[in-house]
């Protein structure tokens, strides 16, 4: 996890040819600032849905089924009585939770074994990559799907499964990023100085390139949430009854034409999680590489 | 290149079966199984023998076509797999058709005003889109055009070529729609490289008509990124088949996986990753091929 709190490139070690542009402030990025606006209105909803809703998710209520939406029940009940609304908040509680603790596993390992290749080249890089292209052969779901299936449904099969599916991008991005980055004078300088290789890949490369797979983490969460939320509706993600997204979805689709409400919602959601992260993202390339976008 | 890599599929595809936890023949079979069964599973599968010996069997059968025997019909796995190819090969090529004819007008759009408020919104559609759960899209479309509307069927394959076409218009858009984003992304960014390159600045002042100078300058120079974005997300549009399937009843290989993994049906689900794996090596070479047909500059020499 230590990966992520390294500190950002320092501005020193960049040849000044001329003089800087005034330093971009992220509140003054306008897709980075909504973005971080909307996921953090989304991230007080999952965390406090507690607080924001006072029906139980799971408790089944039989008496109060398929209520149409109300002063009551905002979002309406489902097949068993549940408050839509209430298991939207806990559901995105759950698929999140599971979505940024997944994300963290391919995250360090691809960027361990991204910088062992491309710091160290020779047979580790050729075998690492070749790793690579074999893991890239399978489509995302094909693999996920059949992952989970053998290591049987639940949270721990979904880590694992998008662990082993999902280090390779970011072993692709940080080896690419390394091997321009280590012919840099700075690196030159470090290793002149006899520094070990851990230390100028942890110290002096990784600060420097971070910051690419970083990007594509924003873009990663929200392909793993949409995986989450696929293996949920296919019954093979989080048991229930607890609250998920993708198995709120499947249930609803039985009453598509009567009550829409039960399976757009969870959807929606889910669209707009995407959206605030992909904003993020992007204003996140922008702040790095000003005018490219 | 090809090889190793298709060497490496059967490894993991090999590999599956040993991380099924504990006794895979047990596991599979359940609990209400014979010892008898398992015994016998256990010895189709090699599971007594040392590991390289067992993958030696499982090539050796792959060599001779044999993708092991479904456990819930009875049958061998590959006529099962075969026969459900077309109408998965039928939506690929369908949904990546559609992806094309969604992204190239919307990416020309956004590219040729840079920053105007048209550009700006075509920017947005893609963030949006890859936050779309596709198997939702796909219900909310057959809600839409199937329920509502009756342009098109709820369900299933059709029959002849327009009914092909008919009845997998929608879901071809739903995996078009999770595909698109991608490209009108890739797209606008390679046309707006190519409209700031020299040679467009000097067939503008040759006078080239502007639209002979899009089509033939801009579109034909943008295609070739656009055709790499699509080959390596290629493994993405197939996958996308998979969920696919299942929302509107295709009889694809994509159903044939889900519902193997509801009958417990290991050698089937094996065999399908294998042929997703072998079907992606296949399209990526074929991604490469193309684009010695598009761009002349690219040639393979030996």
């Amino acid at each position: 996890m230590s990966a992520i709190s390294f500190p950002e490139p320092a501005l020193a070690t960049e040849p000044v040819e001329h003089a800087q542009p005034r330093p971009r402030r992220w509140y003054r990025q306008p897709a980075l600032a909504s973005g971080v606006i909307l996921l953090a209105i989304i991230l007080f909803a999952a965390i406090a849905a507690p607080l924001l809703t006072s029906y139980d998710p799971i408790k089944e209520n039989l008496g109060q089924s398929l209520l149409g939406p109300s002063g009551h029940h905002w979002l309406g009940t489902d097949q068993t009585g549940r408050d839509t609304f209430s298991r939207l908040l806990y559901g995105l509680r759950t698929d999140l939770r599971i979505a940024f603790i997944a994300v963290l596993f391919p995250f360090c390992i691809g960027t361990i074994l991204g910088s062992i290749a491309g710091y160290f080249g020779g047979w580790v890089d050729t075998v690492l990559m070749r790793l690579v292209d074999i893991v890239v052969a399978f489509p995302f779901y094909v693999l996920l799907i059949a992952l989970v299936f053998v290591l049987g449904p639940g949270e721990s099969s979904i880590y694992i499964a998008i662990t082993l599916v999902g280090w390779v991008s970011y072993a692709r991005i940080i080896r690419g990023e390394i091997l321009v980055a280590k012919r840099q004078d700075y690196v030159v300088a470090a290793r002149s100085g006899g520094l070990s290789s851990v230390r100028i890949i942890a110290r002096h490369l990784l600060p420097n390139v971070i910051t690419q797979a970083i990007i594509y983490a924003m873009s990663d969460i929200v392909q793993d949430i949409l995986a989450i939320v696929t293996l949920g509706y296919f019954g093979l993600g989080v048991p229930p009854p607890t609250a998920d997204l993708g198995s709120m979805i499947n249930d609803g689709q039985n009453f598509l034409t009567t009550h829409w409400q039960l399976t757009t919602f969870p959807g929606l959601a889910v669209v707009v999680v995407g959206l605030s992260l992909s904003l993020i993202g992007d204003g996140l390339a922008d702040l790095i590489r000003p005018g490219q976008s | 290149m090809l090889v190793p890599v298709a060497i490496g599929v059967t490894i993991v595809v090999f590999f599956l079966i040993h991380l099924i936890p504990g006794d895979p023949a047990r596991t599979i079979l359940g609990i209400h199984a014979t010892p008898q069964r398992i015994a016998l599973l256990r010895r189709q599968w090699g599971l007594n023998r040392p590991l390289v010996s067992q993958y030696w069997l499982f090539m050796d059968r792959l060599a001779h076509g044999n993708l092991g025997q479904s456990l819930f019909y009875g049958t061998p796995a590959r006529p099962l797999i075969i026969a459900r190819l077309p109408p998965t090969l039928w939506l690929i090529v369908y949904a990546a058709v559609l992806a094309i004819t969604i992204s190239v007008p919307l990416a020309t759009i956004a590219a040729t005003r840079k920053d105007a408020v048209r550009d700006h919104v075509v920017r947005v559609v893609p963030m949006l889109g890859l936050g779309m759960p596709p198997f939702w899209v796909g219900i909310l479309l057959i809600y839409a055009l199937a329920l509502r509307v009756h342009a098109f069927p709820v369900s299933g394959y059709g029959t002849g070529f327009f009914g092909h076409l008919r009845s997998m218009f929608l879901p071809a858009l739903t995996v078009a729609i999770a595909l698109s984003p991608v490209v009108i992304r890739a797209l606008r960014a390679s046309m707006l490289n190519v409209l700031g390159a020299e040679y467009i600045t000097t067939a503008r002042s040759k006078g080239v008509p502007a639209r002979r100078l899009f089509l033939r300058h801009v579109l034909r120079n943008a295609v070739i990124p656009a055709v790499t974005v699509l080959g390596i997300n290629i493994g993405f549009l197939i996958g996308g088949t998979v969920i696919i399937e299942n929302i509107f009843a295709i009889p694809g290989i994509g159903q044939l996986m889900i519902n193997s993994i509801f009958q417990r049906d290991f050698p089937v689900v094996q065999g399908v990753t294998l042929v997703f794996g072998v079907l992606v090596v296949l399209v990526n070479l074929l991604a490469d091929l193309s684009y010695a047909a598009l761009d002349p500059r690219v040639r393979f020499d030996r």
